[in-house]
């Protein structure tokens, strides 16, 4: 893993080759992270893959959180890998919520990650986040028809109520 | 055809004391019998000794009841159960319900063992119109009776809203005597009670697949209306 004066010497670098690039940083548990612009997100993606002593050349992981009460509102999460000194880097895009009808949107990376593909699915299944320019975005593991994005904090999470005693004066009471 | 079964009883009563001669006419009898010389009161007393009278639907209820093969169908943790209920030691052939068919048109049983996600459920569906009649459907534990812990948006809160469930078998997983006993009960709907059947409780005569499919139609696939 970068320490936290090397994520520090990254987040420099980047932002000196693309302004604005990585707002802030952060090291927490032994593991640093720089939040990007999502503008940027591939420009950053593809310099730490490809620059001579970064190399991270594998991407582990693309996940999407919602932090509903705070803003911006979701997280694109990238977790990169450098195989040969098994450093670990998470790149974390921080999309505002674009409001009613719309999706969060950003650039697909699977131009230079194939193995993005699927993970990118996934976070659109279930969060709503539209990557740009990926190949073949629909949903991967709801059926196809489904509406909502259900692992959004605001989506109901579903169910039928069950009558147990501690509710029984609110159920409908279907013996009377 | 049934012949009273209250008749043959009092001509040879089966509850009489089995005495050592006794047993020696029946042998004699049983040996006579083999070599074709066996004749007269003796022949009536032999078969009648030897015979059960039934009518045919019972004896098809029965036959139905004993040899009802699953399909070869997991969904989830339950299926462990499921597995090892045919195993060696419960050993579920002793009800004639171990032979696990690959394909659902030679199954006439199918256990939903596991939670039944939305995804899952046409698919399930499907398997349950492809298996022949007549067909019975156990929902195996919490989940796929009621949705059990899954209270989401993925998962069906019970799997009778879109198939025709005969039992339900509670427990989180059932252990495979649960199961067992899930199967025991409904080979004794089977047996005893043939009329309560899904189609009465879901109102659903008339949706046979023969009575679907018009004679000499497309050749068994769905009657469009």
């Amino acid at each position: 893993m970068p320490d936290a004066p090397g994520l520090e010497l990254i987040a420099r670098e980047l932002n000196e080759r693309f302004e604005g690039s990585v707002p802030s940083t952060y090291f927490e548990h032994g593991q640093g992270a720089l939040v990007v612009d999502p503008q940027q997100v591939l420009d950053v993606l593809g310099w730490l893959r490809d620059t001579p002593g970064q190399e991270y050349r594998f991407l582990a992981s693309v996940h999407a959180a919602d932090y509903l009460p705070s803003e911006p509102r979701f997280g694109v999460h990238y977790e990169l890998l450098n195989m040969p000194r098994v450093e670990r880097l998470r790149v974390k895009a921080a999309l505002p919520d674009p409001g009613e009808g719309e999706l969060p949107a950003l650039d697909s990376c699977v131009e230079l990650f194939p193995s993005a593909n699927f993970q990118e699915r996934e976070a659109y299944d279930f969060f709503g986040i539209e990557f740009r320019g990926h190949p073949d975005l629909r949903r991967i593991l709801m059926p196809d028809d489904y509406v909502g994005w259900p692992q959004r904090r605001d989506f109901p999470i579903g169910g039928e109520p069950v009558l147990f005693t501690h509710n029984e004066d609110e159920m409908p009471r279907w013996y009377d | 055809m049934e012949i009273e079964r209250q008749k043959l009883r009092a001509l040879a009563p089966l509850d009489q004391p089995r005495s050592p001669e006794d047993l020696r006419v029946r042998q004699l009898r049983a040996r006579e019998l083999l070599a074709g010389e066996l004749e007269g009161r003796d022949l009536e007393a032999h078969v009648e000794e030897r015979m059960l009278t039934t009518t045919l639907n019972k004896a098809l209820d029965w036959a139905r009841s004993n040899a009802m093969w699953p399909a070869t169908f997991g969904l989830a943790c339950c299926a462990i159960e499921m597995m090892s209920m045919v195993g060696a030691r419960y050993d579920t052939a002793r009800y004639g319900a171990e032979v696990f068919r690959a394909s659902p048109r030679q199954a006439d049983m199918l256990i939903l063992s596991g939670r039944v996600s939305v995804k899952m459920a046409p698919v399930i569906r499907r398997i349950y119109d492809q298996m022949l009649e007549p067909k019975w459907v156990l929902a195996m534990g919490a989940c796929s009776s009621s949705g059990g812990m899954f209270a989401n948006y993925a998962v069906v809160q019970g799997a009778d809203k879109f198939v025709p469930v005969d039992i339900h078998i509670p427990g989180c997983p059932p252990r495979p005597e649960a199961l067992m006993h899930g199967i025991l009960k409904l080979q004794r709907q089977i047996q005893g009670r043939p009329d309560l059947g899904w189609r009465k409780r879901y109102g659903a005569i008339g949706t046979e697949e023969w009575a679907r499919t018009p004679p000499g139609g497309n050749g068994g696939g769905p009657a469009d209306a």
